[in-house]
């Protein structure tokens, strides 16, 4: 139900081409930029080693903004634009499964956008995804595990959102930005400060796209070279598991505050 | 502590509302909106919480509509503590909140309204036949497959107030339901609400209204609200009863500068209300006796006023209100209660 009225919302706003402009040329040329400046800037270009890495890492991001925003978002749109999030609430309906369903919408725009990248780096860029080499089984169930995680984001997102009162708007999208640069998409970890790189090893995200490489490159990068397989699933099986507690733990407090503060339906920015 | 026998009940509800600190130099650091409400609705009632703007009654619904925590004391909603399980209590409320724009502006009036009826899993069958039997009663039914982005502010309440109903909830919450809608459309729905409790003996409405009428016309009991304080609590009827000892005129006067001043100060007045009119000014006045009016003409003419009619009236809620308290609803407004 909240998939469907996500994506009346997502694709009724404008002509279908309009909307498949915005919906996918957006996410592609944020992506190319960068992969194209990489090219520049690195010694070897598009022939560096390092390149497929960085394109494929770029590929799969499309969906971190996509559902950290998406599933944030939803709070500030059905709260301050739809006036309806009070509706929503005393509804008997589960939350979390709303909000999750309201971001598939946006996971199911970012797909189309995934494949078009992928296929045009492999066709147009030399990228070497082979589809007799990919093991689908790791795809499926790294497919499931980045789904969760990048959900159990969103809803934590959710939680500061409901009790951000102003500027909110730009929380899903200035985390994502931050994840960016943190989770080893256009910079190797091991070519950042050792304290970045730190960091970065400590966001599931990170692995969910060491994964996917693997999956699809069969290599990743030297970063997480001491990880076999099975353990790489491990830790991002794990490190959604906590950060399901973490979650739903910090959506309640949230939730909390907001109905103490009166924050529920609160307009603030419409 | 807390019986079933209640649909609704609440024990010295209190809520303050504290400004940041930045804006608490400019306004008050706290806002008391309730200060201490107790009171209880039966199975099957129409009750209405009465006042002016501010008085606390939106307040009172988002509590009891979990959408807002009491800073002290309790509710109860189907025997369930508000603040403690609210995921419970929302399985038997609804709400419908008068005079906002809200609704999914993408989706058509129809869509809207079977979103919500399958967030409380109704059939779909059901839902569509309850719609279609909703639409016509509020004169929306042409307008099924308009977008909401296309409807006007009192359509969208006409669509929010069909979804208030279209789950048949076992206690619903209608918060000024009738505010910013033209005069037809108010009655119909104050017609449809009074049938609809009828038709659904064992469901319970809770009404906040600021419209005396409305109250009177709907609502077995009222309580009467004012600075977060409920000040009285009875039928309207008992409540009007108790002032039949008292005399009340309505006056139109002309020429007179200073009613405040005028019929205030008169000594047998104990309370009274002016509204300015195109002819000059419409005091309602509640006298000690009936005696006293000539008393009071005789200050009106002494002041150079013309009075233009004189009627004597049976008590309303509003003269309920204005004993009470001691002002009258647009007296409040006028001050600036408007929270």
């Amino acid at each position: 139900m909240a998939a469907w009225l996500g994506w009346q919302i997502e694709s009724n706003w404008a002509d279908p081409f309009v909307f498949a402009i915005y919906s996918l040329v957006k996410p592609l040329a944020g992506a190319l930029i960068l992969v194209f400046m990489y090219a520049v800037i690195a010694k070897d270009g598009l022939h560096s080693p390092l390149f497929p890495g960085v394109f494929v890492g770029n590929a799969l991001f499309i969906y971190v903004p996509a559902v950290l925003a998406g599933i944030s978002w939803t709070i500030i749109d059905d709260r301050e634009h739809y006036g309806m999030l009070k509706y929503v609430y005393t509804a008997p309906v589960n939350v979390f499964a709303y909000l999750i369903g309201r971001g598939v919408a946006k996971a199911i725009v970012a797909t189309v956008a995934v494949v078009i990248m992928l296929l045009l780096g492999t066709l147009a860029l030399g990228v070497p995804v082979r589809l007799a080499g990919i093991n689908w089984l790791f795809v499926a169930a790294t497919l499931v595990l980045g789904s969760a995680m990048l959900s159990l984001f969103g809803i934590l997102l959710g939680g500061v959102t409901m009790i951000t009162a102003r500027h909110n708007y730009g929380v899903g999208e200035a985390v994502a930005g931050g994840l960016y640069l943190l989770c080893g998409v256009v910079f190797p970890l091991d070519t950042l400060p050792a304290w970045l790189a730190a960091t970065g090893r400590v966001i599931p995200i990170s692995y969910w796209l060491e994964a996917f490489r693997r999956a699809l490159l069969g290599h990743g990068t030297e970063a997480f070279a001491s990880l076999s397989d099975g353990v790489l699933l491990a830790v991002i099986a794990g490190s959604t598991a906590v950060l399901a507690v973490l979650a739903v733990l910090g959506f309640r407090l949230a939730e909390r505050r907001a109905r103490a503060k009166g924050l529920l339906d609160m307009q603030t920015m419409y | 502590m807390m019986s079933d026998c209640y649909a609704i009940r609440t024990e010295d509800l209190r809520r303050v509302f504290r400004a940041k600190r930045r804006e608490a130099k400019k306004q008050k650091r706290e806002v008391v909106a309730l200060d201490g409400v107790s009171f209880s609705v039966g199975s099957g009632e129409l009750f209405g919480v009465l006042g002016p703007n501010g008085a606390g009654k939106t307040t009172t619904i988002k509590i009891l509509a979990t959408l807002l925590s009491p800073t002290a004391g309790r509710a109860w909603v189907a025997g369930i503590d508000v603040a403690k399980d609210p995921k419970r209590v929302r399985r038997h409320i609804g709400m419908v909140s008068g005079g906002e724009t809200s609704g999914y502006g993408l989706l058509t009036i129809e869509e809207n309204l079977w979103m919500f009826s399958q967030f409380y899993g109704l059939d779909t069958r059901v839902a569509r036949a309850r719609i279609k039997e909703l639409l016509e009663v509020v004169g929306l039914a042409d307008r099924s497959r308009t977008k909401i982005y296309h409807l006007s502010t009192g359509m969208r309440q006409k669509m929010n107030f069909v979804r208030g109903f279209l789950t048949e909830p076992e206690i619903l919450f209608l918060d000024e339901p009738t505010l910013g809608l033209d005069v037809q459309t108010a009655h119909t729905l104050r017609g449809f609400v009074s049938n609809w409790l009828a038709e659904h003996r064992d469901r319970t409405i809770l009404l906040t209204t600021h419209a005396m009428h409305e109250a009177d016309e709907l609502c077995g009991r009222v309580a009467i609200i004012d600075k977060g304080r409920i000040l009285a609590c009875d039928a309207p009827a008992t409540l009007k009863r108790e002032l039949q000892r008292d005399a009340i005129f309505r006056l139109r006067i002309a020429d007179l500068a200073d009613a405040r001043g005028v019929v205030g100060t008169s000594p047998d007045v104990t309370q009274f209300t002016q509204t300015a009119s195109e002819a000059g000014v419409d005091v309602d006045a509640i006298l000690t006796h009936d005696g006293a009016l000539t008393q009071l003409l005789a200050s009106v003419e002494a002041a150079g006023g013309r009075l233009l009619s004189l009627e004597k009236r049976e008590p309303t809620l509003e003269d309920v209100f204005l004993h009470i308290v001691g002002h009258g609803f647009e007296d409040e407004i006028r001050e600036g209660g408007s929270a």
